[in-house]
This record gives C-alpha cells, structure tokens and sequence, in this order.
C-alpha cells in the first residue's frame, strides 16, 4: 500500500505533503502526486516519527488476562508508537533466549509495531545470579536493553558485573532505582500525605541513593547505564552532575512523573499506586525541567496493566502500576509542549530519536527525510477529549487519567510505510 | 453530619461536640437504669465486619448498638469466606444484599473504610483503619478529657509513643486540634512519621520536659518488637526514656490524667503503679467508649435518644 499523507507539518512546520512507499519516505514536497495512492487528509496535523518506549509492561506470557503482545501493540499504535521494549518481569521470566524469542515472535505476528524484548539482568529477576546475558543478544530478538524491572539490582558487586558484561554487545543495563531496605511495605512516597494517611513511606533518598551508586560505577567501569522512571528532583540532580562528569548515563520519565503527585494518594482508589510512587509538586516540576533541558532523555510509559481484581481492593493490597500508552504523548503535550518548554522536534528527540539510540533500533528514531523508514504519525495538537477507560484497547482499565481532558490525538501511525492506525482507529 | 465517619477530617467542631453531647444525654438516660437499652434503632442492622483481632473494639461497638436494640451482626474475617480470598468488594456486596445499615469495619489495611464506602449504600463506621485512623477512639478520648477537666478548649495533651504505627495518635491530633486543645507529639525520633511537622501539634523528643506543662498524658502502645526494626535499641531503653513510671508521673500538674487506650503493656509504656493510680482514666475511657460509639450509630443512623 502507498499512502499520499496530504498537508501535514513534520515538527509542527511548514506543511508538506509525504508519499511513503515500500516502506519508506519516498517523497516530500508540496503538491505530490502518486497514482493509486490511499491520500491522508492531514491539513493542521502535525507528522513526527513513530514514537519509541523503552518501558513497555505486556504481561504476555503469564498474565494474558491483563494483556497480551497484541492488545499492548494496539494500545502502542494507538499513542503513536512504532516500537516498545517490552519488559523481562513475566512469568516465566524472560530470562533466556527462548522467552525473548517467544515475545518477539508475539510481536511480529501482532504487526502494530515492533516489540523489542528487554532480557532480565539475573536469573528470574532474583538478583543472585546474571542470566544468560549473551544468548539473549545473540537470539533472533537481538536484545540490547536488560533489565530486572520491578526488582533493584541492590546488589552493587552484581550490578557491576552486569554493566561491564553487557559492553561485550553494547548493551546497556536499565536500572529500577530502589534500594529494597529503604522501601519495605513502602506504599507510596515518604512525606506530609504519607504520614497523615498512614501509608508507609517510599522516601525518595531510596531511589537516590541507588542512582548515585550506580553513575559512580557506570563512570569506574566505563559502561553505559540507563535509570529507569525517575521520580525525584535529587535524581535529576545527580543525573546532571554524572553527565557533567561523563558518565555514559541515560534516564527516562514516566508520563504520570510529569503530571500527578501524591495527592491522588488521597482518593484512596489504588489506580494511583504505582512503583516508583507519584512525588511532589516539586519534584513533578523537576522532572519536566529534567526532560526539557535534556538531563533526563526520554519518556518511557511504564505501561503497567493490571487485571481489575488486582486494583480493586484496598490500596496495601493492590499491585502497582498504570496504563501508559495511550495517553503518553497527550501528557506530554499538556505538560511540556503546550507550556512552552519543549517544542516538536523536543518531542521527537525525547519520544523517538533519543530512546531508539538507548536501545539501539537502527529502523526507529529516524528524521522525517526522503529514504528514510516510513514510520511516523500524525497528531492533532488541537483536539481535547476526556479520558475513558472502556474505550482504551488495553485489555486493563486501570488508567490514571479516566475522568481527565487531555490534549492531542494521533491519527495515524504507520510502521514502515503501513497504516497501524488511520483516523484515530486500529487497522488490525 | 456526613453519612460516614471514616476519619475525623469528617467531623467539624460542631459535628465533634454534637457527637460528644449526644453521649452525655445518652450517659444520662442511661443513669441508674436496670434495663441499659434504648429504642432508638430497633429494626436496623448493624454488621462488624473485624479483619483484625480486636475484642475490646468489637465488644465495645457490638454494646453500643445492642443498647439502642439494633440487630448485630459479628463477621469476623478469621473462619470466614475472607480466609479463602474473598475480596473486599465481594465482602461489602454481599452485606450489601443481606440490607445492613450500618458497616462498622476494623482493617489492617490504611484505608480500607474508604474504599468499602464506594461499594455500600449504608454508612461505614471506622473502627480502627491500618497505622490511619481510629475517630471513634479519639471521640472517646475527647469526651473521656471533657468529662474529667470539665473542657477542651486550651487543654494540653501529651501524646506519647509510637506515632509513627499509631491510628490512635492521628486521630487525635486532627479532632483534639478540631476542638480547641494544644497537643504535642513525644517520641523518640525513630517513631515520628517524615512529615509529622506538617500537623496542628507540637513535636518533642523530651518526655521530662513536657510533662510538667502537660494536662492530660496519653501513652500509646508501642509493640517490644519495634526494637527488632531498630527503632529504639532495647524495650529497657525506651521504657528508661520515654515510659510512665510514678516519679515522671509526680512531675504532673495536679489535676493532670493519664490516658491509654489500651491494651496496655504494663512495665514498658507504663508503669502498674500509673495504671492503677486515681489519674489513671483507662477503666473510664472503656466505659465512655460504649457512649460515644451509641453517640455515633444514633446520629449516622437517625433516631431520638429517649
């Protein structure tokens, strides 16, 4: 299929029209012709390249009743993804080569975008032992991201193995930032609400601490070191410092860091439980200086679905975690784009460009150019709709955002040259 | 009032003293009466639903709603369907459908009554909520200081112990703040919660130095095995620091009382010759626990006291 997106504005300039064939940008330009062509009206729409997570949850295999490879895909394509790492914490855990191959092989037969599995860091995310690190590099689905997520690797002898193993294939290890001792039964972040709810705290020195440790041995070992969520202004403060030094560090910011705080703890509906915890007014307003300024690279979703009766319970009871997908570059737009402080390439940079190059994706993060792959999306900056849960593709519900009017709607979204989304709506 | 009493936030001053005057009219009725009931909530329903061991809580409140003739129910989660993983949903549903009026829910789960207000059209009466709240134990508090000291207003309380675990010192902090009394926070540092700076109290780590300013004690449970966790080093420690014994006790005011709202541990928070001793309104705070928890059902569920 060719596609003649007609009108459309790449980082929001001026407007052109864009013919993607054989799955590729094969032209650009004003006035384009192309026989046989489908034609995107996208007068007004704004085209940026198709957007990469390196924080995907699709419980796929083990928990399919929350999510599977495909109905994650569809939420993905639905924010204007092209990629998404999906992370090791199922069960079993991808651990080996043969999990990882299992998940990408999910994700080229969904073919919404492509699924790009991320290896746990030690055997069963047990923190004891590093697992087979190099089959899972060496399997079909080329894994360059590990990651224990969900656990720390506290163990700093351990962590520092993994960093100066992983060099061997330019991989780099994401890092959930959270020393285990600080954070027993921590329910949400440590401070004024927690206390007067009497929640136990998850104080932000825990996430700190393990961030500072982690930049010294990434800069000692000269290896690459990505943070994954950071939650707190100390965080961003440390990741500036460790990139002054040199460090080989990148860091990534859920959408709800940039727009919720603990106040939502007060409703007591355990949809806003989630891991690291939602902060401070102070530490939100950190994190969005972080992202504009570059400190922190990307946004990643930590897209965390949770099957109903695993939300729907007392908060200390619930798992956490959030839907993220959907609604990620919305949050974006409301909270970096619309203020001013980051403009679409800014977007492109930190939703694309930035996170294909963590991950090492050749075919993603690329400019909207002639030759170029034919991933990107169209985004209309100017519409405003009220999240509704029921009308997510996510097979879960347990989105943060229902209730709320958020900015911006994708369009389309094409995968090398093929429409994944066309007016507003899945293709498949 | 609002349909639930889930934390004292609920309660304004008004609703507060309502509550604490309804018990002493209820007190009064009740007064040298052979039969101890009322009729005030005949046909209604009223289920304890009790996640967490707690007898003197449920006796209490089970009393309270027996002498307004109330029908009660006792669900305990211990031998129930909640052993075999009924949810809390499933649990609210089914009270729901049998037509309880009234939930009275002790959980170990911080905000647990919160969440099963969304699911019944009943009132939810907190009865005691994770390291949260525990509203009706600080009405009692409240009324069990006014009945001794005749007032509120200006009262100075010590609250003593394990703030950080404790839903009893939240709830009094808040209502005793409500109400027009000075409190200050005694711990070591360890039991304080990051962030108690932000509440209508006064924080200390000197038990000495603020017992002589205080008019009423109250000494909260703190559980041996903290020490395990390393919040204090040793149960000796604590109890040299920061436990009531009768030459601390001397140090108060002369009309001074000493609180607990039990269950005691005789020997760490406080001394057997404290406990014992005419300050001591423990046995009285029990009694005003019946009153005030009739207070409260009567109020959320309608009716005039006779």
């Amino acid at each position: 299929m060719t596609y003649l997106i007609k009108g459309a504005k790449p980082y929001g300039e001026d407007a052109v029209d864009l013919l993607l064939e054989d799955g590729r940008i094969a032209a650009i330009g004003t006035e384009l012709a192309a026989d046989g062509a489908e034609v995107v009206q996208a007068a007004g729409l704004v085209a940026l390249p198709g957007l990469v997570d390196l924080h995907t949850h699709l419980r796929e295999p083990g928990r399919e009743d929350a999510e599977t490879v495909e109905t994650g895909s569809r939420a993905a394509a639905l924010g204007g993804f092209t990629a998404v790492h999906a992370m090791a914490n199922t069960d079993p855990v991808a651990d080996t080569a043969g999990v990882v191959e299992q998940v990408w092989r999910l994700g080229q037969e969904a073919g919404l975008v492509d699924v790009v599995p991320v290896g746990a860091v030690t055997v069963g995310l047990e923190g004891e032992r590093l697992a087979e690190l190099g089959a899972m590099a060496d399997s079909a689905a080329r894994v360059r991201v590990f990651s224990d997520d969900g656990h720390c690797v506290s163990d700093p002898a351990l962590m520092r193995r993994a960093l100066e193993y992983v060099k061997a294939f330019d991989g780099v290890v994401a890092q959930h930032a959270e020393e285990p001792r600080l954070t027993a039964g921590a329910q949400m972040h440590e401070g004024d609400r927690s206390a007067s709810l009497g929640l136990t705290g998850w104080p932000a020195a825990a996430e700190e601490a393990i961030i500072a440790r982690d930049v010294l041995l990434a800069g000692h070992v000269g290896a690459r070191l990505h943070v994954c969520h950071v939650s707190t202004a100390g965080s961003v403060e440390i990741l500036r410092w460790a990139k002054s030094r040199g460090v080989q560090v990148t860091a990534e910011v859920t959408p709800h860091h940039l727009l919720l705080t603990d106040a939502c703890a007060e409703t007591w509906d355990p949809v806003f439980k989630v891991n690291p915890p939602l902060r401070t007014d102070a530490d939100v307003e950190a994190l969005r200086a972080g992202l504009a300024d570059g400190t922190i690279d990307a946004v990643g979703t930590d897209h965390a679905p949770h099957a109903v009766e695993d939300k729907e319970s007392e908060w200390a009871q619930a798992r956490p975690g959030m839907l993220g997908l959907e609604q990620a570059l919305s949050v974006v737009v409301q909270t970096m784009v619309e203020p001013g402080r980051l403009d679409w390439r800014g977007v492109a940079d930190r939703m694309s460009v930035r996170p294909a190059g963590i991950g090492r994706l050749t075919g993603h993060g690329r400019p909207l150019a002639v030759g170029e792959p034919a991933n990107l999306l169209l985004i209309d900056p100017t519409a405003r709709s009220v999240v509704d849960p029921a009308a997510l593709a996510s097979r879960s519900r347990n989105s943060p955002y229902a209730g709320r009017e958020l900015p911006g709607r994708v369009v389309a979204t094409f995968l090398r040259g093929s429409a994944t989304v066309l007016d507003g709506k899945a293709t498949r | 009032m609002k349909r639930h009493l889930l934390e004292v936030a609920d309660l304004d001053r008004a609703d507060a003293t309502l509550v604490l005057d309804t018990a002493a009219q209820i007190d009064q009725a009740l007064a040298g009466r052979e039969v101890k009931k009322l009729p005030t909530l005949r046909g209604r329903t009223v289920v304890n639903l009790f996640y967490e061991d707690s007898t003197r809580t449920r006796i209490s409140f089970e009393l309270a709603a027996k002498r307004l003739s109330a029908d009660v129910i006792n669900f305990s989660a211990k031998g129930s369907s909640v052993s075999k993983g009924e949810s809390l949903k499933d649990t609210a549903l089914t009270l729901e459908a049998m037509g309880s009026d009234a939930v009275v829910v002790r959980h170990s789960a911080s905000g647990a009554p919160h969440r099963l207000a969304n699911w019944v059209r009943g009132s939810v009466v907190n009865a005691g909520d994770g390291t949260h709240e525990h509203p009706t134990q600080a009405l009692l508090d409240a009324y069990t200081i006014r009945r001794r000291l005749g007032r509120l207003e200006g009262v100075r309380v010590a609250v003593v112990g394990d703030v950080l675990h404790s839903r009893v010192a939240r709830s009094n902090v808040g209502l005793l703040h409500t109400l027009g009394a000075e409190v200050t926070l005694v711990a070591p540092p360890t039991l304080l919660p990051v962030g108690v700076r932000s509440w209508p109290a006064e924080v200390s780590y000197d038990l000495d130095a603020v017992l002589p300013k205080s008019d009423v004690v109250m000494m909260l449970r703190v559980q041996a095995e903290r020490m395990n966790a390393s919040f204090f080093p040793s149960a000796r420690e604590y109890s040299r620091r920061y436990g009531l014994d009768a030459p601390r006790m001397a140090a108060l005011p002369d009309d001074a009382i000493v609180m607990h709202p039990g269950p005691m541990n005789r020997g760490m928070e406080i001394a057997a010759e404290v406990a014992d001793s005419v300050r001591s309104t423990i046995v009285e705070q029990v009694a005003n626990g019946v009153s005030v928890r009739m207070a409260v059902l009567y109020l959320l569920l309608g009716g005039s006291p006779q």
